[in-house]
């Protein structure tokens, strides 16, 4: 990879420890990726805000290179951490402490405190063809698929190195021969046969992977699941639809759904309810208040959006509608991870998300009954 | 035959294979250094001191801290070998020091569990079976061709 002269010298530690450490993550993703060069980000969103993702190692990282003056060079968002704190909680203190140690550091940084993992819907993206660095799987495929930007599916790391620095490696796309197709082959789909295609897809494709969906029509919702499905189960940041690839051709109907969703769907009902992993945005409070409109949910239901969101459906509204109902609206936080749901408390959980699915099942411990949105209010409001 | 060392350095130590990709954040436990995921075939295993191989990191971006509090905590493999990068594993192991390879499916899967292997950054020896092989990579190591 060709390095400029400061570049250079940055790696050699001549500009401080936290250049250094910065260069030495990009050189390394770039070698990886057989970029040539690193090339101008006008925007990086981290991940890795969460104590209870990045434990005590991470939070005491972040404390000891934005105490040493570590600065973003570019406008950087970041992603939700563990809890709402306009939010009555029982999280113990330890927690919430280093929490806050956390959102301290990045704020020291110089991050926006976005506390969301949908950037793609809370602000305006730029021009396609704008090159961006997006830590956050579900924000990097949809930036790339939706938004016409150019991300590489980055890491925590590699998004913060981005920030402080303001380059990301460039490489060449892969060849269009090489992406696989997944044609969707299952009548009327709902957002979660999109977000199990979606963690189907992920997992064969390297890259990018080509979507055939029949014509099926995907809107904002379906979007966004399958772009959580897929950022989970793999390494692909990027989908086209309906092109003609010349790679393996693969279906997946009835049988493929229907072995995934045993596999992700491991109780039978949820003690709790949770929405939102990727976070809801405002478009969707507002689709939800009126599915809701005069029933209420049968037992806790959580609803995890951006801040953001949150105060533009109050605006306009919604949020006292989702409340009446028996919302409990959260955010600067999402389903996936967050100690709001402890398997010392919560036997199972209740959820559209595959990604929420996911991470419930192997990180918090808790079973997941994992259905459509539309049969979440069906079944569990009256 | 090709192997590319992404961060260099020395390791030695007895390979634990996983023909799965692991999604360090949902399935390892920093503190212990075991696979907690019991769907994966390494399930209960111990990474610490191992030189772990694997086809790739999966998953969420924020595995990259998962793969650093383990050598912060001591239970880090010695080194990582992965026949595809993933921005995880690559940024992880570059900030952590510990040495990752990239390999082809050859190299990958003529290496198996209990193999005695000792990568030093230009050079991976997989010794302790009947014919000892030593691979001499195309792409030399991160401090010496930048």
């Amino acid at each position: 990879m060709e390095l400029s002269r400061q570049e250079e010298e940055s790696l050699a530690g001549e500009h401080g420890h936290a250049m250094e450490t910065a260069y030495r993550v990009l050189v390394a993703a770039g070698k990886s990726m057989g970029a040539t060069k690193l090339g101008p980000v006008s925007w990086a969103h981290v991940s890795g805000v969460n104590y209870n993702t990045i434990g005590d190692a991470g939070e005491r990282f972040l404390a000891d290179i934005s105490s040493g003056g570590a600065r973003v060079a570019v406008r950087t968002t970041l992603n939700p951490m563990g809890y709402d704190p306009g939010v009555a909680n029982s999280l113990d203190d330890n927690f919430v402490q280093k929490q806050q140690s956390i959102a301290e550091s990045y704020k020291r940084m110089g991050l926006e405190m976005s506390f969301s993992c949908i950037p793609y819907d809370i602000y305006d993206m730029p021009e396609p063809g704008t090159r961006v660095a997006f830590a956050e799987s579900n924000a990097a495929i949809f930036a790339n698929s939706v938004g016409g930007l150019l991300t590489n599916k980055e890491s925590a790391f590699s998004a913060l190195a981005s920030a402080l620095t303001g380059k990301a490696p460039v490489a060449e796309a892969p060849l269009q021969d090489a992406v696989p197709t997944v044609s969707l082959k299952i009548g009327e789909p709902d957002e979660l046969d999109y977000a199990l295609l979606g963690y189907y897809a992920g997992r064969v494709a390297e890259h990018t992977v080509n979507i055939k969906d029949a014509k099926a029509g995907m809107d904002h919702r379906k979007c966004k699941s399958m772009c959580g499905g897929m950022g989970t189960s793999g390494t692909c940041s990027r989908f086209t639809m309906d092109q003609s690839c010349g790679g393996e051709r693969i279906d997946f109907g009835k049988e493929e759904r229907r072995e995934l969703h045993d596999e992700l769907s491991t109780a039978e009902s949820g003690d709790v309810i949770t929405l939102g992993s990727p976070q809801l945005g405002a478009w969707e409070l507002g689709d939800l208040a009126r599915m809701l409109k005069g029933r209420s949910f049968k037992k806790r239901c959580m609803v995890f959006c951006a801040r953001t969101a949150q105060e533009e459906a109050e605006r306009a509204g919604h949020i006292a509608e989702l409340r009446r109902a028996g919302c409990e609206m959260l955010s600067d936080c999402c389903t996936c991870l967050t100690p709001l749901i402890d398997c010392d408390e919560v036997d199972s959980v209740t959820t559209n998300s595959v990604k929420g699915a996911y991470y419930l099942n192997k990180s918090n411990g808790v079973g997941v009954d994992l259905r459509p949105l539309a049969d979440i209010v069906r079944s569990q409001t009256s | 035959m090709s192997i590319q060392s992404i961060v260099g350095g020395t390791a030695e130590g007895t390979v634990l294979k996983s023909a799965q990709p692991i999604n360090f954040l949902g399935a390892v436990d920093a503190k212990t250094g075991r696979v907690t995921d019991k769907d994966h075939e390494l399930y209960d295993q111990d990474m610490r001191g191992r030189i772990l191989v694997f086809p790739h990191g999966t998953g969420s971006s924020v595995g990259a801290y998962t793969v650093y509090a383990l050598k912060v905590n001591d239970m880090a493999p010695s080194a990582m070998v992965c026949n595809r990068a993933d921005a995880s594993v690559v940024s992880g192991c570059a900030i952590a020091g510990i040495p990752l390879l990239l390999v082809d499916g050859d190299l990958f899967g003529s290496m198996h569990g209990g193999d005695r292997v000792t990568v030093d950054g230009a050079s991976v020896r997989v010794g302790a079976r009947a014919k000892p092989i030593e691979f001499v990579p195309d792409v030399c190591d991160f401090g010496a061709d930048e």
